[in-house]
């Protein structure tokens, strides 16, 4: 897989990341060589494989559906960078 | 009475017997930390009042009779990765650098009420990515055996606490071998306990799948005593599995009479450092005089290890630490004028360079055109290497293996090349992979005197067993009793 400028352009608006240029150019590089060594991955029979995606056999956690003591309003906004009249304050949204 | 060198659980027996105060030994902490920290940047918060009010319920405890632990009373660092109400959580990275968390990881109320002070937070690579803590916010860890090199990551601080007797015991996280990697660099005994044994709630997510919270200390017991205490069920998090305590005495007890290890020939190949083999095959030569029965065997799944540990894990991290939008917790940009900009500037100006790698990388194989040939691809290739170890356990008791390559690199060597710096984990990602428990134990030296470790993977949930070899090991090979420079205090 080639990795250009294109591609990390397409990344960085997925990933909500804007690059320097300086970084662009060296993301570039790096990501084709880690891209190319992930790509050894296609010589692997997978044909008998399932997709793996917990160690162990996981099984369906279930619970009572119970009212139980939650984080009080100040304390859920304690850690918010801009807060206004008890909410979390973000820029206007709506033209 | 030199109270930095005696381990973990001999101290809290001198609490106990009333040799020593909780108070006492925390001011020999403090005071070892005063003095050495300046050096080696472990810590990036200290917690000092609320560690002497701790220390105050605790004796009280104590001189109660409570029997809270064998830990009961003995000081801990945790890696800034792990919540603790009330004192900051950064996770080495600006973008949580004020962060306080407004509730306990469920491991920080475990190991508080078994008695045990947390006196700080470590620093560590930004959100556990990298294997040098060079990619933290705060300022690189540096490695106690030698201050031109790094003490491994991402729980350097951690590590190098121990190492330095600046703590008895640290906890650390290992995704991919952040416990046992920086253990091995700075000769310390680490572990990562199998998937799903100890709670992952309150952790920060990096790689949900294989994220995993370990102790690390100065020996078998240290960490067996340790984790016992954060092992066991947690209905806070849905992959917690249940397990029996462990049980010092049994671990003490355990012979490697006739017990069949397992070494890979592909961890021995290229790329290996002669002084590393070396110490590790004295190592194996060891364990044979123990009692053990050694042989090679082939694992050509290795090979496939490091790609699949890399895809799942940016994955999962880009998914994790989409989060991180400036808008209810971490740093938010001033700069922005659209919600849109608000997330961009927040994540751009706060996230280093590893991160924002690996943000990309995880949204790479998981984009579409891309998901079916990295993503998916990968994690049936963990499939088959969980099947392989799984094939592996039938033959052997434990794989054995090095931990890393090279003994500690110089600083700012490795970040120039990360694909480099990620295939240098191939020894520590398939216990991740595969969700097996396994351990660090420190083995011997290299030519310049820095340590080399070992590593044995045991089968699910055999913890006990694995820390049983460790504490045999210990009989025979003194490497874990030898201290970093700086001497004692």
């Amino acid at each position: 897989m080639k990795i250009n400028n294109e591609t990390v352009a397409y990344l960085e608006k997925l990933a909500r990341i804007e690059l320097t240029d300086e970084e662009r150019v060296e993301c570039c590089s790096d990501l084709q060589d880690i891209v190319s060594h992930m790509d050894i991955l296609s010589e692997l029979d997978t044909q008998d494989a399932e997709p793996l995606s917990q160690s162990f056999s996981a099984k369906n956690v279930m619970r009572e559906d119970e009212v139980k003591p939650s984080l009080d309003r100040d304390t859920a906004l304690k850690n918010a960078p801009r807060v206004k009249d008890g909410f979390f304050s973000v820029p206007k949204t709506v033209e | 009475m030199d109270i930095l060198s005696l381990s973990a659980v001999e101290t809290a027996r001198k609490i106990k017997n009333r040799d020593l105060s909780v108070k006492e030994v925390l001011d020999a902490v403090f005071y070892a930390i005063d003095e050495k920290d300046k050096k080696y940047n472990c810590f990036i918060t200290l917690c000092r009042d609320e560690a002497y009010a701790r220390a105050n319920i605790v004796q009280a405890q104590i001189d109660k009779g409570e029997e809270l632990s064998a830990l009961a009373g003995v000081p801990i660092a945790v890696k800034d990765n792990i919540c603790t109400k009330g004192i900051k959580t950064t996770c080495a990275s600006k973008m949580l650098k004020n962060f306080v968390p407004v509730y306990n990881a469920h491991i920080v109320d475990l190991i508080e009420k078994a008695g045990l002070i947390v006196v700080g937070k470590t620093n560590m690579d930004e959100f556990a990515m990298g294997s040098t803590t060079e990619t933290s916010a705060f300022g690189v860890t540096l490695n106690p055996w030698d201050t031109t090199r790094v003490s491994g990551g991402s729980s350097g601080g951690a590590a190098a606490a121990v190492a330095a007797r600046m703590v008895h015991l640290a906890i650390g996280s290992d995704t991919g071998g952040s416990v046992r990697q920086p253990s091995s660099l700075c000769s310390v005994t680490g572990l990562k306990p199998t998937y799903g044994r100890v709670s992952r709630r309150g952790l920060i997510a990096y790689a949900s799948s294989l994220d995993q919270i370990g102790p690390i200390g100065r020996n078998a017991e240290d960490c067996a005593a340790l984790m016992g205490i954060i092992g066991g069920y947690d209905s806070g998090d849905s992959t917690s599995v249940e397990s029996t305590p462990l049980e010092l005495e049994k671990i003490k007890r355990y012979s490697l009479q006739g017990k069949r290890i397992g070494i890979p020939k592909e961890f021995f190949g290229g790329g290996l450092q002669e002084d590393v083999k070396t110490a590790v095959l004295a190592a194996v030569n060891e364990l044979k005089e123990l009692g053990a029965e050694v042989e090679e065997f082939e694992l050509p799944q290795v090979k496939y290890a490091v790609p699949t540990y890399y895809i799942i894990a940016c994955a999962e991290a880009s998914s994790n630490l989409s989060r991180y939008d400036g808008i209810r917790y971490g740093y938010r940009s001033d700069g922005a004028e659209s919600l849109f900009e608000t997330y961009v500037k927040s994540r751009s100006e706060a996230f280093g360079i590893e991160t924002k790698r690996r943000i990309m990388l995880g949204n790479f194989v998981l984009s579409s055109g891309y998901y079916d040939e990295y993503y998916k691809k990968a994690l049936q290739a963990k499939d088959i290497i969980q099947k392989a170890f799984s094939d592996a356990f039938k033959e052997y008791d434990f794989v054995f293996g090095p931990v890393y390559p090279t003994t500690a690199p110089k600083l700012n060597e490795s970040l120039s090349d990360p694909l480099k710096m990620y295939m240098a984990d191939i020894y520590t990602v398939t216990a991740n992979i595969a969700g097996l428990p396994a351990v660090s134990v420190p083995c011997g030296f290299d030519s310049n005197g820095l340590p080399v470790g070992m590593q044995l993977v045991g089968r699910p949930f055999c913890e006990s067993e694995l820390l049983g070899v460790v504490y045999s090991f210990e009989q025979k090979n003194d490497a874990h009793e030898k201290t970093a420079g700086g001497g004692t205090v």
